[in-house]
């Protein structure tokens, strides 16, 4: 069953070896196969949700970019795209900044309710989100933020922190404190210090927590449908919409969009990963 | 050493405490560093805090506040309600003309204010037929004689204004606080003197319960059942080829849920792409082509693969810490293949086990697009019950009070996972 198969291995070892890597291979295929299907089926000429026979005999007829097009020129999938990109980013902003100076405060040795405060401080991921939209709506309609662009961006912002305190928190485990000491005995104040020497070597971790923080924004359904107004529908609260009520074959281009998006933040990911470990004089695995 | 430093350590009483370059006693000196050093931590984490209490635990607690809240009848009915505490609901008589003078009084001034309706529709989850009778009586209270008596006309407009069982109600909800919500949401209901479940078949809320609990167990059961073998590979494979097979788990993990739960309906369709390939290999017939959306299978397929990566991810890193030569050593002691991974690995394997199904059935429970989309009537989650109380039965109490429900129950289970695991430990990708 390990990497590789010792040569005395009877034959019920050896179609096990196989038979196991068959059944990976499914369980793979059971991953992959749902969000690679959307591609192909994207460019239907119909507006189906299947294969058609033309696309299936790969005639190019049954090829079309019209559910592209329609995505680019229907102005409620523009509006809902202009809304999306107007709350993730500063949403994003506010939860890294307040994210990685709160995981630098936690980092220091001495905390008083260490283990209460992170607690509290991680619970907007633990919460379901129903729960956190339910009671957000309630609150944010008594203090008038129900409905508003900033209710939905604090919303998405304390949503999104957990992910900057775990990333940041993780990277500032690695980090040297002699390094600060040794800024700071050769004369740099504190600000200096932390943007000279802290913030270099925990900028991958601040970085892939704002990645998270961003999906968690850009991906966020259940809070926004709850709490914005007409005006502040984005593109997976039309996406939800459109697969309740109408299905429309546009989501099918919009969501083979977002896959390619999630491919390349993936990427980003990875690379900034690798980066950090090479900084911290680790061997990239 | 310049004269200064010369003159205070001169001026150092000799008195055997230690000392710090200032003067100050080593001890006080270390208290201070350390009392600055609490007061940075503070400064730092305190924006956040303050950011994560007034934006989310704020809302936390208000519905939890809302959920016992019930200031909705003694606001609306102030006098009424005062009157009405000394009536006796067992004497089996409607309450006098007292009361129903006072009824007239704020029942006119609700009329005014528009909010008799609020209330109308407030008592009538408590008893059909409230909402009725409000509206009745708020359109004909201006007709109305002056002088009284009340009693006869209120009768008049709707005859349930005489039934012991409509004050029994309102008395029943005069109090500011109630625990009804919660009877409400456990299929409770309190009769005059004793409190007891309802009748096996009006009995929905603990059905859901019960339903989310079977399902999200159903989802950890089939994500362990597909996840152990990947975690089992990606373990034992060389470490760049499980990077590369790394990439298949975390792709999914990082496409938009709703992505995912399109793909999902596309195939599912009963003219979708799962079914033309069954009907195209003739495993089924066009006629009996398989129902697999909007029902609990699909779900329960749907949210396997959401959450699947939820459970590899923290197998393989449990998996990974194991030494291969522990079941060497039992291997050459004479255990079979079988034995030795039932025995040794397994055993090891369960913190991840753990850790996993409990993360992805605290995901699964609180769950709330997928089963919306795919789940039809029969494949939804109580969190769509509580989606439905907020947006459109407006019957806040009730979804705040299944929230806190959840909640609880959610924390509960959080708190197994951090025995376990730690969420200091909890990571990401």
């Amino acid at each position: 069953m390990a990497s590789a198969l010792p040569p005395y291995a009877s034959t019920g070892q050896i179609a096990w070896h196989y038979g196991f890597r068959v059944i990976c291979g499914l369980i793979f295929f059971f991953l992959i196969f749902p969000i690679m299907v959307i591609i192909p089926l994207s460019f239907n000429a119909q507006d189906f949700f299947t294969f058609t026979p033309e696309m299936l005999r790969l005639d190019p007829e049954g090829y079309s970019l019209k559910h592209y097009q329609d995505f680019f020129t229907n102005p409620d999938w523009q509006q809902a795209l202009r809304n999306s990109f107007a709350i993730a980013p500063v949403a994003t902003i506010l939860a890294t900044a307040l994210g990685t100076l709160a995981a630098i405060g936690l980092s220091q040795s001495h905390v008083p309710f260490k283990s209460a405060i992170m607690a509290i401080l991680i619970s907007p991921m633990i919460v379901p989100l129903i729960i956190s939209a339910a009671g957000m709506y309630f609150f944010y309609s008594r203090v008038g933020l129900q409905g508003t662009y900033w209710g939905v961006v604090l919303a998405h912002a304390a949503l999104g922190t957990p992910f900057v305190i775990i990333t940041v928190t993780a990277t500032l485990v690695g980090f040297d404190r002699s390094l600060t000491r040794a800024a700071a005995s050769m004369g740099a104040d504190p600000v200096t210090t932390f943007f000279k020497v802290q913030m270099p070597l925990i900028l991958p971790g601040v970085i892939s927590g704002a990645l998270f923080a961003f999906i968690t924004s850009f991906d966020e359904v259940v809070v926004v449908i709850f709490l914005g107004s007409a005006q502040q529908q984005t593109l997976p609260w039309q996406m939800f919409t459109g697969l309740r009520e109408q299905i429309s074959p546009t989501i099918l281009a919009v969501a083979a969009i977002m896959v390619v998006l999630s491919i390349m933040l993936l990427s980003t990911l990875e690379y900034v990963r690798r980066r950090s470990e090479r900084l911290r004089g680790m061997t990239p695995s | 050493m310049n004269s200064a430093v010369t003159d205070t350590m001169e001026s150092m009483p000799d008195d055997g405490v230690m000392r710090a370059a200032d003067g100050t006693p080593l001890k006080k000196s270390l208290a201070r560093a350390l009392r600055r050093e609490k007061l940075r931590s503070f400064v730092l984490i305190a924006p956040l805090l303050l950011f994560i209490l007034i934006s989310f635990l704020a809302p936390i607690a208000d519905m939890l506040f809302r959920s016992v809240q019930n200031d909705i009848v003694s606001d609306t009915l102030p006098e009424t309600v005062q009157v009405l505490a000394d009536w006796d609901p067992t004497s089996g008589d409607a309450p006098d003309e007292a009361v129903f003078a006072a009824l007239y009084r704020d029942f006119y001034q609700a009329r005014e204010q528009r909010i008799h309706t609020r209330l109308g529709s407030r008592l009538n989850y408590e008893s059909p037929g409230f909402s009725g009778m409000f509206r009745r009586t708020g359109r004909e209270i201006r007709r109305y004689d002056e002088a009284g008596p009340y009693k006869s006309q209120f009768i008049e407009t709707d005859e349930d204004w005489g039934s012991v069982e409509t004050w029994r109600i309102i008395q029943k909800f005069s109090p500011r606080y109630t625990p009804g919500y919660y009877l409400t949401a456990i299929d409770a209901e309190s009769t005059s003197d004793s409190l007891q479940l309802k009748p096996e078949d009006e009995r929905i809320y603990l059905k859901l319960f019960v339903r989310t609990m079977w399902m999200s167990i159903a989802i950890t059961v089939s994500c362990l059942l597909l996840g152990y073998p990947i975690a089992y590979l990606l373990a034992h494979v060389k470490r760049s080829t499980a990077n590369v097979l790394l990439i298949l788990v975390l792709l999914p993990f990082w496409t938009s849920l709703l992505v995912r739960t399109s793909a999902w309906k596309v195939l599912l369709q009963q003219q979708g792409v799962i079914n033309d390939i069954l009907v195209w290999a003739n495993l089924i017939d066009d006629a009996g082509r398989l129902v697999m959306i909007n029902n609990q299978t699909g779900t329960i397929i749907a949210m396997t693969h959401i959450l699947l990566p939820f459970m590899i991810l923290p197998l393989y890193s449990v998996m990974q810490t194991i030494s291969p030569s522990y079941v060497r050593a039992a291997k050459s002691l004479g255990a079979t293949d079988l034995t030795a991974f039932w025995k040794v690995y397994f055993p090891n394997t369960i913190p991840g086990i753990g850790a996993g199904a409990i993360l992805v059935f605290i995901l699964a429970i609180g769950y709330y697009i997928t089963p919306e989309l795919v789940g039809g009537t029969q494949g939804v989650f109580i969190s769509n019950r509580i989606a439905f109380h907020i947006s459109t039965s407006l019957n806040w109490g009730l979804a705040a009070a299944l929230g806190a429900m959840l909640l609880l129950l959610v924390l509960a289970l959080f708190y197994c996972y951090d025995r376990i695991v730690g969420i200091d430990n909890v990571k990401l990708g």
